[in-house]
């Protein structure tokens, strides 16, 4: 059972899910939803966040079970209990969050579950040996002895598409494989995918930004709120009707470009260093300053040393030499709260963990901060919950906040809901500098255009931004100027005027700013 | 002076002594790198010994006895596993009353089905052709002189490393401990695996409790292993999830209660209570100093959740 010749693998000419539905406690996540794919065909499955495509994806991997509805497979009616029936059936599936054992090799990673050819036995050698032909024959370099966390991300997708036509999968599902990669390694992948369709393969593409889908799909299914807007051939689709479909209305998809109206140095970083949680150097003498009423905008594809970036800035994080200066002043090594009195917010990259806490209601998550000042203190130490609540109703107004009332659990709010009250919270303090990181990641586009609104506005009002953000897109679209960060450094800082994908692309893979 | 402390018989003793250790550990080990912590391995260790002594007590048969020792491992294993895997249980609790089930019942039904302690004719030191009489530096008396259970349990030590590197069930294994998420997108089922390792460590502890109660001491009394399953748990730390590693640990371990034991026959004037804590606190600084890194099952404690 060679693998490495596609003629001995499965086929799969059609598959087809039918009425799918799946209630989740309180959710319809999926509404009877029809979908189909096609051998040789990228059929591109786009909707904003929860509504309902990995769910969607995860049934038909076996990994959840509908509630109603049937799989066919070539015509014939196939129920997939597990992702081992999956497999089986020639269905793989390459997740968001890889799927891969860190401490294994690539080869430990590709073997698990598999059948060895040697019986009670592992047969490393000859899992080696295919996976090196199929890594040819795609053009998907990795070695099959390394282990999987001495790999970079790209790599490590390499390896899940490996493993997945490796299992002989004849249809592949890609949850947002981009999401990871930089410009140049997004049309590797796509030179991947097209080679997969060509050998007969089907292809479902997941994804949210609109431009991919229509670069690479022939087909675009949207989905919204659990059910199915429609599917329609890639050829006759605009960025603005997708974007329409998946939002149910009109959407801003191009932000004016307002001529920066730059005031006087806000924030100032010489030569900062600090240790990533790992314990190396995970940002390296970064040097940058930023001015009153400008967005300097971080690139970088993840882990290049943003997050660390971020958290010093914020205090968050001690620095291993550098200093760090706001209007002026030395706040190198300050605790957070006295960063807020001096006029920092922090809109921090992991909202659930850092942005909020869970179990706490909206108007408690909204004074997180200021619950000792007025106005929510009483009698000097009593919380003033009537201030409290009163400030937190009128942010759920003003920044169009879907929730049921103050005293609701911030859990149970939708990710860009969460994100505007996070939003809310730290501009209520007018800040001179604020830092935003990935604000707009997990967010549904209504919810993103808001919060790339207030930023700009933000910026009208003379505030110093930091936007980190691993959304290339974002980035140029709202940035004044254009920061690339590689392995903890800052590679080059370009104007955005003068920036392009291509060279930003270039920078994030670390190549060094041409001077032209 | 030096020669009688460190007389061959102190190493053989030292042999003998780490054979609970490394069954019970060794057994942990599985459990542990597929994410499960068994904190009740003292617990289900005198269901063993007191099951193995019993059936031997009353039939003569040490296959029997072993096998008793087996069940009840069996049978406390599946309890743990089913407690642990598939109702989720906070792990740590939940073998904290493994362990006091396991003392209480040991107890109760010692003191009902046999009453003041009894010793058994338990397994006899093999005698092996030509070996076993080797005098030069008493490798005779250290390495050949011992019984069937010593010789099991030094062979699990390669095995489980070779079941470990070198096969699928091995890295199945490896992989439920470390991202059982990935493990279950793979088609492998996390709950049997873990039940499965469960289950055999339980198996282990059980025997581990018969090595002591119809081997080393041939006798059963209420809280027999005293301490000994929770320094099984402590050395899987110290030997970091390696079978060799952990061999290590329960030699050093054996070698400081034999010494102890030495020390004490020679009439050398030391509190034997200084002995006594010493494996306790050697413990705490290896657990300070070695369990940091490398192959720690990072899902260990963790419950599996699709999230369906």
């Amino acid at each position: 059972m060679a693998v490495s010749s596609l003629a001995e693998q499965q086929r799969i000419d059609q598959l087809q899910m039918r009425g799918i539905v799946k209630q989740f406690p309180g959710v319809l996540a999926v509404d009877h939803v029809d979908f189909e794919v096609r051998a040789g065909e990228i059929h591109a499955l786009l909707g904003e966040n929860g509504a309902g495509k990995s769910t969607l994806m995860k049934i038909l991997y076996g990994l959840y079970h509908a509630d109603e509805g049937a799989v066919l497979i070539d015509g014939v009616d196939t129920a997939i209990r597990s992702p081992y029936a999956a497999i089986q059936r020639g269905v793989g599936m390459v997740h968001q969050h890889f799927m891969l054992v860190p401490s294994l090799t690539v080869a430990e990673n590709v073997a698990l579950g598999l059948k060895s050819s040697r019986g009670w036995r592992l047969d490393l050698d000859v899992v080696s040996k295919r996976l090196n032909e199929l890594s040819e024959r795609y053009n998907l370099k990795v070695d099959p002895n390394v282990p999987v966390w001495q790999l970079a991300v790209g790599e490590q997708q390499r390896v899940e598409i490996l493993r997945a036509l490796y299992k002989g999968a004849a249809l592949l599902i890609l949850d947002e494989p981009t999401a990871v990669l930089t410009p140049q390694e997004v049309d590797e992948l796509f030179q991947v995918l097209e080679q997969m369709t060509a050998d007969g393969r089907a292809i479902i593409f997941i994804s949210h930004k609109l431009h991919e889908v229509l670069r690479i799909s022939q087909r675009i299914t949207v989905l919204r709120d659990g059910r199915r807007v429609d599917t329609i051939p890639t050829s006759g689709a605009t960025k603005a009707t997708l974007a329409e479909m998946m939002v149910g209305r009109p959407v801003v998809l191009e932000y004016e470009q307002q001529p920066s109206n730059r005031g006087g140095e806000r924030l100032h970083l010489n030569d900062v260093s600090a240790l990533s949680n790992r314990g190396e150097l995970g940002l390296k003498e970064v040097s940058l300053t930023i001015y009153g009423g400008e967005i300097v905008g971080v690139a970088g594809v993840s882990g290049n040393g943003q997050t660390e970036l971020a958290q010093v800035i914020a205090g968050l994080r001690p620095t291993k030499g550098g200093t760090i200066a706001i209007d002026g002043k030395d706040v190198t090594g300050k605790p957070p709260s006295q960063l807020q009195l001096l006029g920092l917010s922090y809109i921090p990259e992991e909202r659930m963990e850092d942005g909020v806490i869970k179990e706490f209601t909206c108007a408690e998550n909204f004074v997180l901060q200021d619950h000792g000042r007025k106005p929510y203190v009483s009698a000097g130490f009593l919380l003033n919950l009537r201030a409290i609540t009163d400030a937190c109703r009128d942010a759920i107004r003003q920044y169009e906040i879907k929730t049921p009332g103050t005293e609701t659990p911030i859990k149970s709010l939708s990710g860009g809901n969460i994100q505007k009250l996070v939003m809310a919270r730290e501009l209520s303090r007018h800040p001179q500098v604020l830092i935003a990181a990935q604000p707009t990641r997990g967010v549904d586009i209504g919810a993103s255009e808001y919060i790339h609104q207030r930023l700009l506005d933000e910026r009208r009002q003379g505030t110093a931004i930091l936007l980190i953000s691993e959304d290339l897109d974002e980035i140029m679209a709202l940035s004044d100027r254009i920061a690339v960060m590689y392995e903890g450094r800052i590679v080059g800082i370009v104007p955005r005027a003068q920036a392009t994908v291509r060279q930003i692309g270039a920078m994030m893979a670390g190549a060094e700013l041409e001077v032209s | 002076m030096i020669e009688n402390i460190l007389a061959p018989s102190v190493f053989a003793t030292c042999l003998r002594l780490a054979t609970p250790y490394l069954f019970a550990a060794i057994g942990e080990m599985f459990g542990q790198r597929s994410g499960v912590l068994n904190l009740g391995v003292e617990g289900i260790m005198l269901m063993g010994a007191f099951f193995a002594h019993y059936v031997v007590l009353s039939t003569g048969s040490l296959l029997l006895g072993v096998i008793g020792a087996l069940i009840a491992g069996l049978v406390m294993g599946i309890a743990v596993a089913f407690v642990n895997v598939t109702l989720k249980a906070e792990q740590g609790i939940s073998g904290i009353g493994v362990y006091l089930f396991g003392l209480g019942m040991s107890e109760l039904l010692f003191k009902t089905l046999v009453g003041t302690p009894r010793s058994v004719s338990g397994f006899p030191p093999l005698h092996i052709p030509v070996l076993s009489d080797i005098q030069f530096l008493g490798i005779g008396q250290i390495f050949f002189q011992h019984n069937l259970l010593v010789y099991v349990a030094f062979a699990l030590v390669p095995i489980s490393a070779y079941v470990l590197r070198r096969t699928p069930l091995g890295l199945m294994i490896r992989a439920v401990g470390q991202n059982p998420e990935a493990a279950d997108a793979m088609g492998i089922s996390v709950t049997r695996v873990r039940y499965m390792t469960v289950i055999f460590g339980a198996m282990m502890a059980g025997l581990a409790g018969a090595s002591l109660s119809i081997a080393l001491l041939n006798v059963f009394q209420q809280n027999l292993t005293s301490g000994l399953g929770f320094i099984a748990i402590a050395l899987v730390y110290f030997g970091r999830w390696r079978p060799f590693g952990v061999m290590l640990g329960a030699l050093l371990f054996s070698f400081v209660n034999a010494l102890q034991l030495q020390i004490s026959a020679i009439g050398i004037d030391v509190p034997s209570e200084f002995a006594v804590m010493a494996p306790y606190v050697i413990t705490i600084i290896a657990l300070v100093f070695a369990s940091k890194q490398t192959e720690k099952p990072t899902a260990l404690t963790k419950p599996f959740d699709r999230g369906e």
